[in-house]
């Protein structure tokens, strides 16, 4: 029964990841890893589902693609941003993306950090999520 | 340059009524240095608009291509570090799902990459053409083969219509391989939810008549002028898709004109598209 609890309390505990990415396999692999380091992981393969999801579930931090199907990345920012119940939620652009202007229209519009996908290596994007939310 | 024309002709006018008495005349060589100045500044415009547009395609390519290459490559590239990794723990049934995503992100640079050679061929008018008697049902049915599963996972029926025993085609066979694979591929991709795809092979004045119906998203009344442009993705498409280079229908446009044949399309957005295109027999 303790056992029980304590696996509930633990998973209550754990922080929640809104991952927005069109590449399912990306999403996979990377959400894998991310359940490996002790995190929730909530998925969203386009930009309307995850602006929903955000919404709805609230989670601690949203890992962000820019090119996505249906509501581009930019402005499910821009909404998650304008709303006063997801506002605070930080958001870290993880994109292919690599132009100054894509990066300071990002920042710009509230998000927490921006990364470029093929310039870093998974430990370090790890690493940035961690100092985020821990 | 209008200006420059207005300007002239008045110079001209008044030059012309200076020295030559008949006013006739005059307007008429007046009508001429106008009519030409109108020529030279149309070749100008046009070519600086060639310019501007060539400008835009070279930019929108390093966009495309990047973008199209740099998230296969990414996809591997994480793959392998977590693989690889001394930290992570891959469960072995794992291992085999991401050597199946490394697989799939190679085909789809590899895909990307023959796109760009090919239409880097038609543009340089050296496309390779090895023509010979071809059965065009039986190229079909073997693609529709390779295209069954595709279809099914999607909802698609998929069905082929001819008439047995038609006329081989005088043609190249890895050619029109490569426009039919494009045209069903992008038939079955762009339905949304369950739908058809009706293919249709019919004889008609010593040409052949291909067509290709599908229950899609169709084509948006706006785009319809661009479609078989290089890079061009229709806007119902690219909100739905984000992979795809846009190279599909100009390749196939490309190939089918240096074929000989016609290419051409009918469609309303929200209920399909049919494609069609006509080889010649001989």
């Amino acid at each position: 029964m303790l056992n029980v609890c304590m696996f509930k309390c633990l998973y209550v505990c754990m922080k929640t990841i809104l991952f927005i990415e069109d590449e399912a396999t990306l999403q996979k692999a990377f959400g894998d890893v991310l359940q490996q380091k002790g995190y929730k992981i909530l998925n969203a393969l386009n930009g309307e589902i995850g602006l929903r999801r955000a919404r709805s579930e609230n989670p601690d931090l949203i890992l962000l693609d820019l090119v996505l199907p249906r509501l581009h990345g930019f402005e499910v920012l821009k909404k998650l941003k304008e709303d006063p119940e997801t506002k605070e939620i930080p958001v870290i652009v993880l994109t292919n993306l690599g132009k100054m202007e894509d990066i300071n229209k990002a920042i710009e519009l509230g998000a927490t950090t921006y990364l470029v996908k093929t310039e870093y290596k998974i430990e370090e994007v790890i690493e940035k999520i961690k100092k985020i939310i821990g | 340059m209008g200006i420059i024309i207005i300007f002239t002709s008045i110079f001209s006018y008044l030059l012309g009524a200076h020295y030559i008495a008949n006013v006739e005349i005059v307007i008429f060589i007046v009508l001429i240095i106008a009519i030409v100045l109108f020529i030279i500044s149309y070749i100008i415009t046009r070519s600086f608009e060639r310019l501007a547009e060539a400008s835009k395609m070279k930019s929108e390519f390093i966009n495309i291509v990047s973008h199209q290459l740099r998230s296969p490559l990414n996809n591997i590239k994480w793959t392998f570090e977590i693989l690889t990794s001394k930290e992570l723990e891959v469960p072995t049934e794992k291992v085999e799902e991401y050597m199946g995503n490394v697989e799939e992100n190679i085909a789809r640079m590899v895909e990307l990459i023959d796109d760009l050679l090919i239409v880097s061929k038609i543009e340089q008018g050296r496309v390779p053409i090895s023509k010979k008697e071809v059965f065009l049902e039986n190229l079909i049915k073997d693609l529709i083969k390779r295209y069954r599963i595709f279809a099914e996972a999607s909802h698609v029926e998929l069905n082929f219509y001819f008439k047995e025993q038609a006329s081989p085609v005088f043609t190249d066979p890895s050619l029109i391989k490569l426009v039919v694979e494009n045209l069903i591929d992008n038939a079955i991709r762009y339905i949304k939810g369950p739908g058809k795809v009706e293919i249709k092979l019919t004889m008609e004045n010593k040409k052949v008549l291909f067509s290709i119906k599908d229950t899609g998203v169709g084509i948006p009344q706006k785009d319809k002028k661009y479609i078989f442009q290089k890079f061009f993705r229709a806007e119902n498409v690219l909100k739905e898709r984000t992979r795809g280079s846009g190279l599909g229908l100009y390749v196939c446009k490309s190939i089918i004109e240096n074929l000989g044949g016609r290419i051409w399309f009918k469609s309303e957005e929200g209920k399909g598209t049919t494609f069609y295109f006509t080889l010649p027999i001989k």
